[in-house]
């Protein structure tokens, strides 16, 4: 077997050394009726021809992104991955290293995740940021974990227009506590003013930005609400790249930002691994869950970075820990930060301009479809669409056609007759001028 | 003592002709800026299309200032993180005998099958007809899990160990509800020696935490914890091999009296690695138990994540697991995103760490089931043999077999002024990275050995040449070699202190200097 170094020989001299006369006797403190006397029924070892055949015959079976011009968004976004990404992620450095809790020869790791905290405060424009969380769905129902922490308080309020499985995840972990969660109706056409909804017994509001439709919303002026009646706010975004065109959520005022880094470096890989972006005010950071990277000097007075503020954590506070997270997103940061590195503020703007100007041309496209209604005045690289008829048939048309034309509502809200008809469309840099005019014409024979 | 190429090799020759150089570089160990401290602005790694011109949709929310990131170009970018990786320690460069946290070898045959783009290149609510193969891969891995552990089912999402407990004890939770318990049943017993998630999971799910003392021999004392049992007690929380790298021999009638009193058994699956193909969980009583695909199914570890832990469950635990969930109708794998029943709801977005199930799937059937239970033994192996090279010099903690991981207490430097920490760090200079230290919590000054089975004899017989060398020059009194350890790391001992007390935790651009008077 390729992967295991011992031979018969070697594992003789080492029983004779331990003095056991076989390793079956190593395993004599399991209860006898438990230890097999057979290997179990799968199949044996293979060569890594017959490995690569059998996984990759799995593999053709999917029809992916690559082939057809891919119109999917809805929390997960198909962004062009430089090739140093996949390069560096893979030097054997990062990719065979433990969490660096032995900081001395853990720099590489160290250094790394302080510049990601870094580039993860500036675009969220938040005082401080993690190291990573599992994603941004996870990020987002820790985050309303730490609101009910720091106000004491057990009701949560979340907007219609939060991805709802960022909602579904907030309620599973709510049902633990026993927090109130009042989840607004879904807003196609935008959400009206939530200030109405935070009292005085709120421990946060969330909302997300841009919201699962699309829509791009000031929430300055809800901050400002929600802070007045004692309440933090909490916002979630599920497209990083949004970040490079516009107003960072901290100027608007938010307590706590999260989101998912995944269109950043980390690619689509049909849902996970992923990357969770956690920033909060200074103020909060003992609140804060996950591993936290901050600078320090050596024995000789260099600088150095060193995992900090433990003291929130499972591994030194066990049940009085802040979460329970251990394993973060490591290799994921570093995608995303390399990513960012290569892009720089300029390439960050150009892309995020990119995005954008690819959403108009698809949006105004698509508006001319008979039939077809655009429900945003504002967007970023995503919009909503309502069809004259139900829109998972028509992305099943589609799919016919060789396209992925965006995620029907029944797909995000099933059993709401009220989404049937809704389709989220997203436009990126992948998705050239004459993928989104074949888009639009196919949509209207679809639909004729 | 003379080293492999026949120098000699006291400590202080390398550093004997030191000098300071310009930059502060030694040789291949070069200093390196934070990004932030390098770049110019306008400059970028990445070359974009044109942008068309069109009014903005934004409204009246685009961005107004900048951001603040560097500016650098691909080779800039390139050299910063090559620079950076050298100064990481690695399986890739030694043994990393990481007690608990299965460092072994990452075959790179699983990076090149998680990046098909047949699995990579899937968005995760494409329609189902397109992603038929990454759903055959969740369904073929599970199959694996449920065969490999002797349980019925097993869900996929939990995104890591930590997160697979959260999903254990929240189906128990749902159990005990469904059957109208879920008030009364409030407490999770922990043995004093789990892993830090335990207490910590058990306490975020809402359960108040009761410690179990551990016996002399390092294992649950069946008394005590037979005393604490009640009506109330909604699970036990253990981990088997336990982290004192021994395995419970109670663990049948542990399980027996935890059911008896309608509580539910959840295994902490860390240390699946010492017994997968020779023991099934299944078979000891178990109703759930996370397994870390990053330890025992050699998931890369990638500096501290993504890792995945899916939880196998017992046929009372499975109807309660989380969505979604695959499964084979005739031949087809299918996935399940909306159910009726009595599942717990969805404990994250979208469909599990798919780029971890290709990996793990790959290793899996490189080894069968054949190789796998020979990794398991050689792991226990190789442990058994550190434990009995090691014994004589240092202090082994239990008598007996160990499994997967040895322990070691820090008896054996009583009054030389050396400490675990100071050992840890020496270790270093060496050329390895340390064991675990100070966990387990029930010994004192704890130092936890997990070799794998991805160890050559030779390359153990080194790591064993190293430590009796080291417990020696404990003894001997070459106190500074431990208390100034490392030496020859890129940076000498951190100031931990200073990190927690001022917490710097980004970069901040320098104040602009003021103008000359």
């Amino acid at each position: 077997m390729r992967y295991l170094p011992l031979t018969g020989d070697d594992r003789a001299e080492m029983l004779a050394a331990i003095g056991a006369p076989s390793v079956d006797d190593l395993f004599r403190d399991v209860p006898e009726a438990a230890r097999l006397s057979a290997p179990v029924d799968l199949p044996y070892h293979l060569g890594e021809f017959e490995v690569e055949q059998a996984i990759g015959a799995m593999a053709a079976k999917s029809r992916h992104s690559g082939v057809m011009a891919s119109f999917l968004g809805a929390g997960a976004y198909r962004h062009h991955i430089p090739a140093a990404v996949d390069h560096l992620i893979q030097r054997s450095e990062f990719l065979t290293s433990y969490t660096p809790y032995q900081p001395e020869i853990a720099q590489g790791t160290l250094q790394y995740l302080f510049e990601f905290q870094t580039q993860v405060a500036l675009l969220t424009g938040m005082e401080v940021a993690n190291a990573s969380m599992y994603d941004g769905s996870t990020a987002c129902a820790e985050a309303v974990e730490m609101a009910r922490r720091i106000t004491g308080r057990h009701r949560v309020v979340l907007s219609g227009n939060l991805h709802p499985h960022y909602a579904e995840v907030i309620h599973t972990l709510a049902a633990l506590h026993g927090t109130e969660v009042v989840s607004k109706p879904a807003a196609p056409a935008g959400e009206g003013d939530l200030a109405g909804d935070v009292d005085g017994e709120t421990a946060c509001i969330v909302v997300q930005y841009p919201d699962v439709f699309g829509h791009v919303r000031d929430f300055t002026a809800l901050a400002r609400a929600a802070q007045a009646a004692g309440a933090l706010l909490i916002v979630a975004v599920t497209e990083v790249v949004a970040l490079g065109a516009l107003v960072p959520p901290g100027a608007m005022g938010a307590d706590i930002v999260v989101g998912e880094g995944q269109g950043l470096g980390v690619g689509l890989q049909y849902g996970g691994p992923y990357l969770g972006l956690f920033a909060a005010r200074a103020k909060f950071v003992r609140q804060m869950p996950g591993r936290l990277c901050g600078e320090t000097v050596d024995a000789t007075g260099r600088r150095g970075f060193v995992l900090t503020l433990s003291t929130r954590e499972q591994h030194i506070r066990r049940e009085k820990a802040t979460s329970n997270i251990c394993t973060n997103s490591g290799l994921c940061s570093l995608a995303f930060t390399i990513h960012l590195s290569l892009l720089g503020e300029a390439g960050l703007v150009k892309l995020a301009a990119l995005n954008h100007a690819r959403a108009v041309t698809l949006a105004d496209a698509l508006a001319g479809v008979p039939g077809v209604e655009v429900l945003n005045d504002t967007f970023f690289n995503e919009f909503t669409l309502r069809l004259p008829k139900a829109a998972a048939p028509v992305v099943e048309s589609l799919l016919a056609r060789g396209i992925l034309g965006g995620v029907p509502g029944a797909r995000l809200w099933p059993g709401d007759p009220a989404a049937d008809n809704l389709l989220i469309v997203a436009a990126t840099e992948t998705n050239s001028e004459a993928e989104i005019a074949a888009f639009a014409k196919t949509l209207a024979e679809v639909l004729a | 003592m003379m080293n492999r190429q026949g120098r000699p090799s006291t400590p202080g020759d390398a550093s004997s002709g030191a000098v300071d150089t310009v930059l502060g570089h030694r040789g291949l160990d070069h200093e390196e800026a934070l990004i932030f401290e390098q770049g110019q602005a306008g400059r970028s790694g990445v070359d974009l299309p044109d942008v068309p011109a069109m009014a903005s949709r934004l409204g009246s929310l685009g961005r107004k200032g900048p951001i603040g990131l560097p500016g650098l170009s691909e080779p800039q970018v390139v050299r910063h993180y090559v620079r950076l990786s050298r100064r990481n320690y690695a399986i890739d460069m030694g043994l990393y005998p990481l007690g608990s946290c299965t460092m072994k070898h990452n075959p790179r045959l699983n990076e090149k099958l998680a990046r098909l783009p047949g699995f990579a290149d899937l968005h995760p609510l494409a329609p189902l007809s397109t992603t038929q193969g990454a759903v055959e891969v969740m369904g073929v891995l599970a199959h694996w899990l449920k065969v490999l552990t002797g349980m019925p089912a097993v869900a996929l999402t939990p995104k890591a160990g930590a997160h697979g407990e959260l999903c254990g004890i929240m189906a128990i939770r749902a159990a005990h509800v469904a059957r109208g318990e879920g008030e009364t049943r409030k407490r999770i017993l922990v043995p004093e020696s789990a892993h830090g998630t335990n207490p910590a999971t058990a306490a975020y799910c809402g359960f108040t935490v009761d410690p179990v003392p551990a016996t002399a021999d390092g294992r649950v004392d069946l008394a005590a914890l037979k005393a604490k049992l009640g009506p109330d007690v909604a699970a036990i929380m253990l981990t088997n091999p336990n982290t004192c790298g021994l395995f419970e021999r109670d663990i049948r009638e542990i399980a027996d009296a935890v059911h008896g009193v309608g509580g539910y058994f959840y295994c902490d699956g860390a240390n699946f690695n010492a017994i997968v193909g020779r023991v099934r969980p299944g078979d000891l009583g178990v109703d759930a138990m996370h397994i870390n695909l990053h330890k025992t199914f050699s998931t890369p570890h990638g500096g501290g994540g993504p890792g995945a832990g899916p939880v196998v469950l017992s046929a009372a635990l499975a109807p309660f697991a989380p969505l979604p969930w695959v499964v084979e109708k005739d031949g087809r794998f299918e996935l399940v995103e909306d159910d009726k029943g009595q599942s717990f709801g969805r404990m994250a977005a979208f469909n599990g760490q798919m780029g971890m199930f290709s990996r793990a799937l790959a290793y899996m059937m490189s080894h069968g089931a054949d190789g796998l239970a020979q990794a398991a033994s050689d792991a226990v192996l190789s442990a058994n043999y550190i434990q009995a090279r090691l014994s004589d010099v240092m202090t082994a903690s239990f008598e007996g077999p160990c499994m997967h991981e040895a322990l070691f207490d820090d008896r054996f430097l009583k009054d030389t002024g050396v400490t675990t920490l100071d050992f840890a760090k020496a270790m270093i200079d060496e050329g390895y990275h340390p064991m675990t230290m100070y966990f387990p919590l029930v010994v004192h000054g704890a130092m936890l050995i997990e070799p794998t089975e991805s160890e050559s004899k030779e390359s153990l017989d080194e790591f064993i040449a190293v430590m009796r060398r080291l417990a020696e020059a404990a003894k001997a009194g070459e106190v500074e070699r431990f208390t100034g350890a490392p030496h020859y790391a890129p940076r000498r001992r951190l100031d931990e202190t200073l990190a927690a007390r001022k917490p710097v935790l980004r970069w901040t651009p320098p104040a602009p200097a003021k103008a000359a008077e």
